[in-house]
């Protein structure tokens, strides 16, 4: 059944359904809703919630935890998620499953704390340090939210990976009405028979991020790329819209998505011919989509609308590789666009 | 008496240096973890440091945690497996500097986990550099003339620190430079997994500790050492037991 939810809590119910049982967290705006009601909700479901001393405590924790065999999660802004860094590289580097959810605010620094997507460099590159990439979903309302944060813990365990769920202060703290997924039986998960969970008997189960010989270090980087070519293969999603014939087709991710899909329907009623791509998995980045609608005689150019100075579209070019021109048009400080202003901005050039 | 390896340990050589006493002390927690009954149940969680491998001695589930982050490490680990017997086995420069936060917030939690805590007045693994609990006069990489606290600061005495808190259960410093004091740290660590086992909180058992390497002693010199000066500033005893 349809509730109205809150972004953030849409994405703390689901995770619970999804059978996380172990949350640990640290307050900051504009996600601190996800830590109030794991800390309410974890407790009716025999869960553990941790307030920990630090953004970087608490990925340890879930390091600690998902190393154990559990489900676990933890969210943050953008200040949050750069702590984090460290951890995430360890758990990547260490195959830990895990989910990390950034309801992202303005930066750098201190910034602001209304929506940016400003991280998306440090989410779809690496952020830490090493070779090593995470699966980014970028929820673009609070259904989406919570279904993907219900998917992101069955893929983290699948690839033995990190999963980001890359939303913005808009998407956590706005109502909608959503269905949360149904509540998992926590006997039906997967069996994780390399989790250092005690009871090994006399056998050890090791979670570890070492290697000292070159060539050992070598092949365990080779491992995890094999793993994110085959999670590029079978996880990348974007969605089209109305792109079949569209002349000038933009790039936009999460709730900047929804503005864009508002600004074809206003070109589109000006006689422009516009469509929109919005990659749903921000890494693997929907290249070969937007390489196809680039490939199409009728798409002039591309438009990369995003509230940074300018971070998908480095993909989107990359994708495109020349074909057609990119341009780019977006928001900053916190700031949102209208869809009046994409529409003006496409139709005419003009930049608010 | 027969020498016995502890059923917990591999065949693994150590890769720690003549003299140093990690290799003790690796023994005394596993004898402690099989005294408890826990042989089968048991999860380490491994330091940076020199340390850093010892997981190849233990024949039980381990994590290697990044530096100073064991003890947030340990706290998801027992949160996720609550019946498990957790050890943490951190160094000084690990637990008393870049994982401060870590070492007091899982302590104040009182989570129910064991910390032995090897403090040898040094940064081993990258060469010998001044640690938190570097004593006046120690010379360093960093202190080529010896500590001195006017310029360098002071050094952290973590089990008084810790025992002004209400969280903890156990909080005890020994030693392992002669035959009894190795007795009574088999004990301490031993009372330690006992109040775990208990669900009684958070316990760590402080273990002063040589580096002859990097205090370019021999190993009977730097054992000489603990018993007379570093006992002096880091006196041995309970701090907490309640």
């Amino acid at each position: 059944m349809k509730k109205l939810w809150k972004g953030n809590e849409a994405v703390a119910e689901a995770a619970i359904a999804s059978g996380c049982r172990c949350f640990f967290g640290y307050p900051i705006t504009p996600q601190n809703e996800i830590p109030e009601y794991m800390s309410r909700r974890m407790p009716e479901v025999g869960g553990a919630f941790v307030q920990a001393e630090s953004e970087v405590a608490a990925i340890n924790m879930v390091y600690g935890a998902g190393g154990a065999g559990a489900r676990a999660m933890t969210s943050s802004s953008s200040p949050g998620i750069s702590l984090k860094q460290e951890g995430i590289s360890y758990i990547a580097g260490a195959m830990v499953p895990c989910v990390i959810v950034n309801m992202m605010r303005a930066g750098p620094g201190l910034g602001g704390i209304q929506p940016s997507q400003s991280d998306y460099f440090q989410a779809t590159k690496g952020g830490g340090h090493g070779d090593y990439h995470m699966l980014v979903y970028a929820p673009s309302g609070v259904q989406e939210a919570a279904d993907l944060t219900y998917k992101a813990f069955d893929k983290a365990d699948e690839y033995r990976c990190p999963v980001m769920i890359l939303g913005d202060g808009m998407l956590g703290q706005m109502c909608e009405a959503a269905e949360i997924p149904p509540m998992r039986n926590l006997e039906d998960l997967p069996e994780k028979p390399w989790a250092a969970s005690g009871n090994s008997h006399g056998k050890q189960r090791l979670i570890n991020s070492i290697y000292m010989t070159p060539d050992t270090l070598e092949k365990h980087n080779h491992e995890l790329f094999e793993m994110y070519a085959r999670m590029a293969e079978k996880e990348t999603a974007c969605e089209s819209y109305r792109t079949e014939d569209a002349e000038v087709v933009l790039t936009a991710y999460g709730m900047v998505a929804r503005i864009c899909k508002a600004a074809v329907d206003i070109l589109r009623a000006r006689g422009i011919k516009a469509g929109l791509i919005r990659p749903v998995t921000l890494y693997p980045f929907p290249s070969a989509a937007i390489r196809a609608a680039a490939e199409r005689k009728s798409v002039k150019r591309f438009v990369s609308v995003e509230l940074s100075m300018g971070q998908m579209i480095e993909d989107v070019r990359l994708a495109v590789n020349g074909l057609k021109p990119v341009e780019f048009y977006g928001r900053v400080g916190g700031n949102v666009m209208l869809p009046e202003e994409v529409a003006d901005y496409v139709s005419d050039g003009k930049k608010s | 008496m027969n020498y016995i390896k502890p059923k917990l340990l591999t065949d693994t050589p150590l890769h720690y240096c003549p003299g140093c006493t990690h290799g003790i002390i690796h023994r005394l927690i596993a004898e402690a973890v099989e005294e408890v009954g826990h042989l089968d149940d048991c999860i380490g969680i491994a330091p940076v440091g020199c340390a850093v491998f010892a997981y190849n001695y233990f024949k039980c589930d381990f994590l290697q945690a990044a530096h100073g982050r064991a003890p947030a490490v340990a706290t998801g680990v027992k949160r996720a497996s609550p019946n498990s017997l957790v050890f943490v086995y951190q160094g000084d420069g690990d637990l008393a500097s870049i994982g401060m936060a870590e070492t007091v917030h899982a302590a104040t939690r009182g989570e129910n986990m064991t910390v032995i805590f090897i403090n040898n007045g040094i940064y081993g693994m990258t060469g010998g550099q001044m640690a938190p609990t570097t004593l006046a006069g120690q010379k360093t990489t960093t202190c080529v003339n010896g500590r001195d606290y006017k310029t360098h600061g002071n050094p952290i005495k973590i089990c008084e620190l810790l025992s002004t808190l209400d969280g903890p259960t156990y909080i005890a410093r020994t030693s392992v430079h002669d035959v009894k004091n190795i007795k009574k740290t088999k004990e301490a660590i031993l009372t330690g997994f006992k109040r775990q086992k208990e669900k009684r909180g958070f316990s760590l058992i402080e273990i002063l500790s040589t580096c002859p390497t990097n205090a370019h002693l021999s190993p009977q010199a730097a054992l000489d050492y603990i018993g007379s000066v570093a006992t002096e500033h880091y006196p041995l005893g309970v701090f907490k037991d309640v």
